[in-house]
């Protein structure tokens, strides 16, 4: 296993040992996704665990990135876009009718590819969810909200001089880790990260990728990645996608030492992909 | 030898420079060594080498020529006396000219015989379809003979020195061709001259306007102090027939200026809701069925002339505004029918497109990142717009309200038949006011003499509207620009 570091194998095992076995969070069942005439998905059935961290892996195009979009919905916003199967969240199917979306998406919170602050101050950025979810009493409760929000994206000491200037004037890695306040700062349960480092720095990516292990404490975290060693180093489940459809899901730990499947071998050993 | 002809014959030397530079380009070509340029570049470099010089040429020798024909045409007109019958030296040489150009379409048999006064003369051109002025005098005859004789040797001296431009261009350029010539740069610095000067000819048309209006002005505000045009209350000109003088009027803009901002924020009032909901629509909400139909019917009312659009208030909207106000007061008609009120709605319905066409572009604009970032984050579609995508968009779209505003401001068919030409300065929307631009067409149609200050101050009003308007746009392109570099 050349992919992955000593300490790394350490750590997977140490987290092995302590992983309790994790109720699920979200479940998703025979999901299909069509774009107008064309299918993304065929049929996708895979557990999320609570308070774990799982990794999406596969080549460009394989659905990984639609299935993390379907499971807050965003997908709702692409013209012509059909979702069927079911998908869980806590054991109620999050397509219900019933089901408001807007409440499911302050549940399942999202970080993009790119960092994708608005044009407003660190501070407004982080203030944006609690604001429209009325979650502050006053001003003194948001202004807690915010520092506990960039705390825990370890960006409060980088930025706790300057919060009311322009969230846009940071740098990559900065504004990926405000997006990631942004993102807790609504109190999700699960956040979901599509290709969170993709635009980062090595520096920048291994911060973002620390934080995603401290993280892992209080959030379920769903992850797309087209770094094999960072669903190694990040993740305890690793599920693997090829054409649409889930080719096979385990542990982290199983599915980079001894995969089941040929593909997932091939992937990540780099023979294709 | 005509100008025309030349010009033919120069063209074809360039095609035939281009054939013989591509054959010359090719057989140059024995594969020892890369060519520089694609023969094609060879023979379009040949072509332009020899017809552009000659060309130019061609332009320049017939405005010099002109130049050349008058001052000689002048120097032989008897002097000027207090009795010279013709009003101005340019009149007199008009009629030269007009003479001249006669005498070319005789007959050379009637040119044999060409008659010596001027009362002979007149007939026997208005029988070619040339009609003179009644009061030419018989010393333009030799005159204009003269002219002609002068044009023709100008036209052949120009027509042999351009052939000869033409050859030597070509020789020029076939000497020019050879394997490693660097044909293609060549081609490509004409070309980015040609677009040079066409954005040269735009920039020098604008210069031009400013000028003709700008000397115009001068000769206005010799007669009218500038304090009391631009500060003036009272828009009364008096009109003074040609000739009866002596009447002084007085010429405030404030009445016009207010009446063209106040009809205009009307329209603005009416056309920013209106155009930016359903600018708001198009970019975010209507689906891509709905978006294509839509979007361009929207847009048609863009392409109505605005003089329908005064139809339409001068024969619709005045006359319902004011039957409704009457209906509502029970008989008293406080809504006039023509008013701020119906020029400011009509022309706030022929702004809509503008505003929701350039806004719609500047809310698309808005990055998809950051609406998925708030629609991630679980606020609706209404707070992502009124929250991230409006206050991204804001400063494009007052860029977009200002161009909007400037047209307003310009618009003159709606208001000349909307809004009335009562030069009132009042508050009350429903009775009529006017605007800058129904004055100017009104100082300038009619009979009128045109030295008179009542004429010439339709073009410091031009000159007034011109800075505003300009003023107003310079500031939305610099915030447009601004709003621009946010995200590139």
């Amino acid at each position: 296993m050349n992919l992955m570091t000593e300490r790394n194998l350490e750590k997977a095992v140490n987290d092995k040992m302590s992983a309790q076995p994790n109720a699920i969070k979200m479940q998703g069942k025979d999901v299909t996704v069509h774009y107008g005439d064309k299918q993304a998905l065929f049929g996708v059935s895979l557990d999320v665990p609570e308070k774990m961290v799982t990794a999406l892996i596969g080549p460009s195009g394989c659905g990984k990135s639609t299935f993390l979009r379907s499971l807050n919905r965003m997908n709702d916003t692409i013209e012509g876009c059909k979702i069927g199967g079911k998908i869980t969240l806590d054991d109620e199917d999050i397509y219900n009718p019933k089901i408001d979306v807007v409440e499911l998406r302050a549940r399942v919170g999202m970080v993009f590819q790119k960092p994708n602050p608005f044009p407003k101050s660190i501070f407004e950025n982080v203030a944006y969810g609690p604001r429209i979810h009325g979650l502050a009493k006053g001003r003194h409760e948001l202004d807690e909200i915010v520092e506990k929000s960039l705390r825990r994206a370890s960006l409060f000491d980088e930025v706790k001089d300057r919060l009311h200037e322009a969230g846009t004037g940071l740098s990559g890695g900065q504004q990926q880790r405000l997006c990631i306040a942004r993102a807790i700062a609504v109190s999700p349960e699960v956040i979901l990260m599509d290709e969170p480092c993709s635009a980062l720095d090595p520096i920048a990516t291994a911060k973002v990728e620390e934080l995603i292990d401290e993280l892992r404490e209080n959030y379920t975290i769903v992850i797309v990645t087209h770094s094999m060693q960072q669903a190694a180093r990040v993740s305890q489940r690793t599920a693997m996608f090829h054409l649409g459809n889930l080719v096979e899901v385990g542990d982290t730990e199983m599915m980079f030492t001894s995969p089941t499947e040929k593909r997932t071998q091939d992937y990540i050993t780099g023979r294709f992909g | 030898m005509s100008t025309s002809l030349v010009f033919v014959i120069v063209l074809a030397i360039g095609v035939i420079g281009y054939f013989l530079g591509r054959q010359r380009a090719v057989s140059k070509n024995d594969g020892s060594v890369k060519p520089h340029s694609l023969p094609h570049y060879h023979a379009w470099w040949v072509f332009l080498a020899s017809a552009l010089p000659a060309i130019l040429f061609l332009v320049i020798w017939a405005g010099a020529t002109n130049i050349y024909l008058e001052r000689s045409a002048i120097a032989e007109l008897p002097v000027r006396t207090a009795d010279t019958v013709i009003a101005s030296q340019s009149l007199e040489l008009g009629m030269v000219s007009g003479i001249a150009r006669g005498l070319g379409k005789l007959t050379a048999d009637e040119v044999t015989n060409l008659p010596q006064t001027f009362a002979e003369l007149r007939p026997l051109l208005s029988a070619k379809g040339v009609a003179l002025a009644p009061d030419g005098q018989d010393y333009m005859i030799p005159i204009a003979v003269e002219w002609n004789k002068n044009t023709q040797r100008a036209n052949y001296i120009g027509g042999i020195m351009a052939l000869l431009l033409a050859v030597g261009g070509a020789l020029y350029g076939l000497s020019g061709v050879h394997v490693r010539a660097r044909a293609r740069n060549n081609v490509e610095r004409v070309i980015l001259g040609a677009l040079l000067a066409a954005s040269t000819i735009a920039i020098l048309t604008t210069v031009g306007i400013i000028l003709s209006m700008l000397f115009q002005t001068l000769t206005f505000f010799q007669s009218v102090s500038p304090a009391s045009f631009f500060f003036g209350t009272v828009w009364d000109p008096r009109f003074a027939a040609a000739g009866s003088g002596g009447s002084q009027g007085q010429f405030g803009l404030i009445p016009l200026l207010a009446g063209t901002l106040y009809i205009a924020f009307v329209a603005m009032l009416f056309a920013v809701p209106v155009g930016l909901f359903s600018a708001i629509y198009m970019a975010e909400y209507a689906s891509r069925g709905v978006r294509s139909v839509v979007k361009p019917l929207l847009e048609v009312l863009a392409g109505i002339p605005t003089i329908v659009y005064g139809f339409f208030a001068l024969v619709t909207v005045g006359p319902f505004l004011r039957d409704l106000s009457a209906a509502l007061s029970g008989g008293y008609a406080f809504i006039q029918a023509q008013s701020v009120l119906t020029a400011g709605i009509v022309m706030g319905v022929m702004l809509i497109p503008f505003v929701s066409s350039l806004s719609d572009d500047i809310i698309t604009a808005v990055p998809q990142s950051l609406r998925d970032g708030s629609l991630g984050l679980g606020s609706t579609r209404s707070e992502t717009i009124r929250r991230v995508v409006l206050p991204a968009a804001l400063p494009g779209i007052v860029g977009a309200l200002l161009l909007t505003a400037s047209r307003a401001i310009g618009e003159t068919m709606i208001v000349v038949l909307a809004a009335g030409v009562a030069a009132n300065l009042n508050i009350n929307p429903f009775e009529a006011m006017t605007t800058i631009t129904v004055k100017i067409v009104n100082q300038l149609t009619g009979d009128l003499e045109f030295n008179s200050p009542q004429t010439l101050v339709a073009f410091a009003l031009g000159l007034t509207l011109f800075f505003i308007t300009l003023g107003m746009n310079i500031f939305a392109l610099y915030i447009v620009r601004k709003y621009r570099e946010q995200y590139e």
